[in-house]
This record gives structure tokens, C-alpha cells and sequence, in this order.
């Protein structure tokens, strides 16, 4: 890696490590000092590495630098120090000997905890993605802003309002406890999983930024996996559910950044290790009675990591789907459900059951019905096509069904 | 909308009146699918919840038999609550309903306020 690039991914990482860290010796009460002592190692990093080049081992460097910085505040500032909580006070009597534990474990501990203090229901979930990619991603508000189409100040905002709140509630970090576990966890993995759309699904064009969000959901998720208290079934179909997702990352674009669909993707291009990961994290979260729709939806990309349709494959996408709608509405998901039903079932029977759905609001269901119709009567499939067009925001999408529209227009 | 209770009967004693193995197979996917049609209107008012086949019987004397009703020879296959706008929105859901091809009915009821 390029020196250029080494530092802000080095940046990334390190920051949200020493953050959760810092917060939890400190306390949520505290963040801006933890976040102060992170950003001016960090500060001193840029300074000395610009004129004296990269030290060896620069992690090592920012963990020494971060530890002093650290032993200082608490030596300089007595008043902070007796805010803290006795504990601390004790460890930080003897400043000389006090020293910031950033071992490998100490630090997996400390974000776990930090994943279950951000996904606190108190705060709003736009808040709660915001804050977990800025404290537990590491990443920039100009980088969240690029990410949501939106300007710093925005996210600026939304951050600090969250901080605030943590702040009020005056949350001690601490390792979740079993029953926290059970309370929180739907809510911890849903924040994550929209984490990881954020990216997927964003429409920004940043690729390399919409990859990393969902290498960093899928980190996070990985972390709740490799602790015994939160590595639950449903956490590992989560983590497949990703697996299968990303599998397909170089393959749903093409380079102008413009959407390829799949039935129209290179499989060459699919990720075979990460579909190799998806089914491995699949069949761990087979075990026990638990089931959630994490499962459902890991089963759906499952199936879709084969390319060529079979009986089999659509009749098991069908059924997945029935079973999520079931669980929980969508209408995504009933759009979804009614394409599958089209290749079980057929058309003529999905048209139907299509017309029933009434989802006027959404382009999605006229894109569906065009899709439907096309080939049964082209004439209806353009109008809804066109419908589609007129409805749908971004510039993907309309080309995507631009593209629909003009081989319609072909056959009429 | 309303909350209707659509519940599903058929003859579950009498051996000539038993779909075949295959027939029940087959319809286990028009089951999972009517259940999903329902849910993809956002018509499905409660969790989907299996019913015991035989359950129990309490008569007017207080005495418990085991199920089924035998002076209507049918038993309760299933039961699920949707939402609909009318009655002939809830039957027309009903007439989709796969106890119709096993040879059973379905009973419409539409849920009401407690009066008063």
C-alpha cells in the first residue's frame, strides 16, 4: 500500500480503536476528551511523519504516543481525574505506573462494549448509523456527508446531537451484561445491517467509499461473532447474509459506475471466497431453535449465488420470501415475492397477484409490472415502464429502466 | 379495514375423505403461498400461529372429550386473522384458500367491537 494511501486507512482503523478505548475508561461522559487525546496523537503523527518519514511500526508509534498523551491529561487536569469513577481514580493515583491497556483484547472488549452504548434505542437509527460510523468506523464527517448526499455541517449536527444525548444519558461502558445482550441485540444488529446498505445500496458514486462501509458493517458484525456472549445464530446469518451480498460487489457495475442487473452479471466476477464464507456462516447459524429474518434473507442471497435458474431455486426463493413477509411487512419484499412467484407460478398468475399489491407510490412496482407484461402484451409494459421513469430519483435507476423502455420501444 | 377470521375446515376423521400423501405435498407450497399473497397486500393482522389437529371438547355438562366436533364431522384445519375492507374483500381472499381443494370450507367472521 502506497504511503498515501496507508495513512488515512492507519487514521481509520486506529481512531475508532482508541476512541472506544478511551470511552470506556473514561466514560461516555467524556467522549470529547478521548476524542481530543486521539485526534492530537494523531495531529503529531502527520507532523514527525511528514518530515521524518514513517517510524517502523507506525500503529506501535500512535499506541505509545496515545498512552502518553493520556498519562499527561490525567497528570495536568486533577479536577477530571476526580470526576472520574473511584476505580480510575484508584489506577490513576500513580500516574507514573498508569498505563492505557490497547491490547488486541482489551481493545476487541472496548468495542463491543461501544457497539452496544451507539445502538442505544434513546437515539434516533439515522443517529445511531451516523454515530457508528464515526466512533466505531472511524469514518470522517466529510466522508459520512459524500455517503448520504449531504453537506458536513448536516452531519456534523446529527453527530453532536447524538453525542449529546450518550452524553445525558451518561452511559458507562461497560461489557454488555446477558440480559443486555437479549434486550439489545435486534436493535444492534439492525443498525449494523443498515450500516451495510448504506453502503450497498447508497447512491453515491464512490465505490471505494460504498465498499468500505460494508467491509466495515461486516467487521462489526464479525467482532459480535468472535465474542462467546454475542455470537448468536442470528448473528451469523446476519454476517452471511453480507458474505453473499459483497460476493457480488464487482459484478453490479459497470466502470462508469452504472448499475448492471443481475440476471445480466458477469459470474465470473462473483467473489467465490465470499460466497464460501456466506455458507460457512450460514450453516453456524443453523444451530439452535432461534430463527429471524436475517436467516430468511441470507437464504434468499444464498439461492442467488446460483446463476442459472432451476425449479428448485425459485420454488426455495418463493417460500423464503412468503416466510419473511409473513414475519414482517415490506413492500420491497412483497415486490420481490411477486417476481419470484412470476418464475414459479408464471406470469399471468404474478400479474395477478401484482395488481392486488396496489403499491402505487413506488417506481419498483411499475418497473414490476413492466417487467411482468413485457412479452404478454408490450404496449402496457411500456406505459408502466414510463410510469416507472417519471417516478424514479436516481440516475441509476432511470437508465436502468431507460434501457427497458428502449428495448420495448424496439418490439412495438 | 376490519379484522376478519378466516377459519379453515374439512373432514380430518374420515379415511376416504384424506388427500393423498402426494396431494398434502403438493399443497404445503399453496399453503406458504396463499399465507404470502395475503402478507404481500399487508393484509395479515396477527402472526401465523399452527393449530393442534384434535384439541379438546368442552360439552354443556362440563365434560371434556377430545376433538373433533363429531356432530359436524369437521374439525378446525387452521385459522388466520387478515385485514379487509368488506366481507366480499375477505371472501374473495378465502376463495384462494387451499382447504378448498382438500375438499374443506372456510368461515368468514368479521372481528366487532364490544358492544356498549
Amino acid at each position: 500500500m502506497k504511503q498515501q494511501e496507508l495513512i488515512p486507512n492507519l487514521f481509520r482503523s486506529e481512531y475508532q480503536k482508541i476512541v472506544s478505548v478511551l470511552c470506556r475508561l473514561f466514560g461516555m461522559a467524556h467522549i470529547e476528551i478521548a476524542e481530543d487525546i486521539v485526534s492530537d496523537t494523531f495531529l503529531a503523527a502527520t507532523e514527525i511523519w511528514s518530515t521524518k518519514g514513517l517510524p517502523d511500526n507506525p500503529r506501535a508509534w500512535l499506541y505509545t504516543v496515545a498512552k502518553n498523551k493520556t498519562k499527561n491529561y490525567l497528570k495536568r487536569d486533577a479536577l477530571f481525574q476526580q470526576k472520574l469513577s473511584p476505580e480510575i481514580q484508584y489506577d490513576t493515583t500513580n500516574t507514573e505506573e498508569f498505563e492505557l491497556d490497547l491490547s488486541v483484547k482489551n481493545i476487541g472488549d472496548s468495542q463491543l462494549a461501544m457497539i452496544f452504548t451507539v445502538c442505544n434505542p434513546q437515539i434516533s437509527k439515522e443517529s445511531q448509523v451516523a454515530l457508528a460510523l464515526n466512533l466505531l468506523c472511524g469514518f470522517g464527517i466529510q466522508e459520512i456527508a459524500d455517503a448520504y448526499l449531504t453537506n458536513k455541517e448536516v452531519v456534523y449536527k446529527r453527530l453532536n446531537r447524538a453525542k449529546e444525548k450518550l452524553k445525558e444519558l451518561n452511559i458507562s461502558i461497560k461489557q454488555p451484561s446477558l440480559n443486555e445482550i437479549d434486550l439489545r441485540m435486534d436493535n444492534v444488529l439492525t443498525t449494523l445491517y443498515l450500516l451495510f446498505s448504506e453502503g450497498y445500496y447508497s447512491t453515491t458514486q464512490n465505490t471505494t467509499l460504498r465498499r468500505d462501509f460494508c467491509t466495515e458493517a461486516m467487521r462489526l458484525v464479525y467482532l459480535l461473532t468472535d465474542h462467546d456472549h454475542t455470537n448468536l445464530p442470528k448473528v451469523n446469518a446476519l454476517l452471511s447474509l453480507m458474505c453473499f451480498h459483497t460476493s457480488r460487489f464487482d459484478a453490479r457495475s459497470n466502470q462508469n459506475g452504472e448499475a448492471i442487473l443481475y440476471q445480466d452479471q458477469d459470474e465470473s466476477l462473483w467473489n467465490m471466497e465470499l460466497i464460501d464464507q456466506g455458507k460457512y456462516y450460514l450453516g453456524l447459524s443453523a444451530a439452535g431453535a432461534q430463527f429471524s429474518k436475517y436467516h430468511l434473507e441470507a437464504g434468499i442471497a444464498y439461492w442467488h449465488t446460483y446463476k442459472e435458474d432451476t425449479p428448485e431455486k425459485w420454488e426455495q426463493i418463493l417460500q423464503l420470501y412468503n416466510n419473511l413477509l409473513i414475519l414482517e411487512y415490506s413492500p420491497i419484499v412483497a415486490l420481490n415475492r411477486t417476481f419470484a412467484l412470476a418464475k414459479v407460478n408464471g406470469k399471468l398468475a404474478a400479474i395477478a397477484e401484482a395488481e392486488k399489491l396496489k403499491l402505487t407510490d413506488h417506481h419498483f412496482y411499475y418497473a414490476l409490472l413492466g417487467n411482468l407484461y413485457t412479452d404478454l402484451d408490450n404496449e402496457v409494459a411500456l406505459q408502466h415502464y414510463k410510469q416507472a421513469l417519471a417516478m424514479a430519483v436516481s440516475d441509476t435507476e432511470q437508465l436502468t429502466i431507460s434501457k427497458h423502455i428502449q428495448q420495448l420501444e424496439k418490439l412495438i | 379495514m376490519n379484522d376478519f377470521l378466516l377459519i379453515f375446515r374439512r373432514d380430518f376423521t374420515n379415511k376416504e375423505a384424506q388427500p393423498s400423501p402426494e396431494e398434502l405435498q403438493n399443497s404445503i407450497s399453496a399453503w406458504q403461498n396463499w399465507f404470502g399473497g395475503i402478507a404481500a397486500q399487508n393484509k395479515l393482522a396477527r402472526p401465523l400461529q399452527r393449530w393442534d389437529i384434535s384439541g379438546k371438547v368442552v360439552k354443556a355438562d362440563k365434560h371434556v372429550i377430545n376433538g373433533p366436533f363429531v356432530e359436524i364431522k369437521e374439525s378446525i384445519g387452521g385459522l388466520v386473522i387478515i385485514k379487509a375492507e368488506s366481507y366480499e374483500d375477505a371472501v374473495e381472499i378465502a376463495q384462494g384458500c387451499p382447504i378448498l381443494e382438500l375438499g374443506g370450507n372456510v368461515e368468514v367472521r368479521m372481528a366487532t367491537e364490544p358492544e356498549g
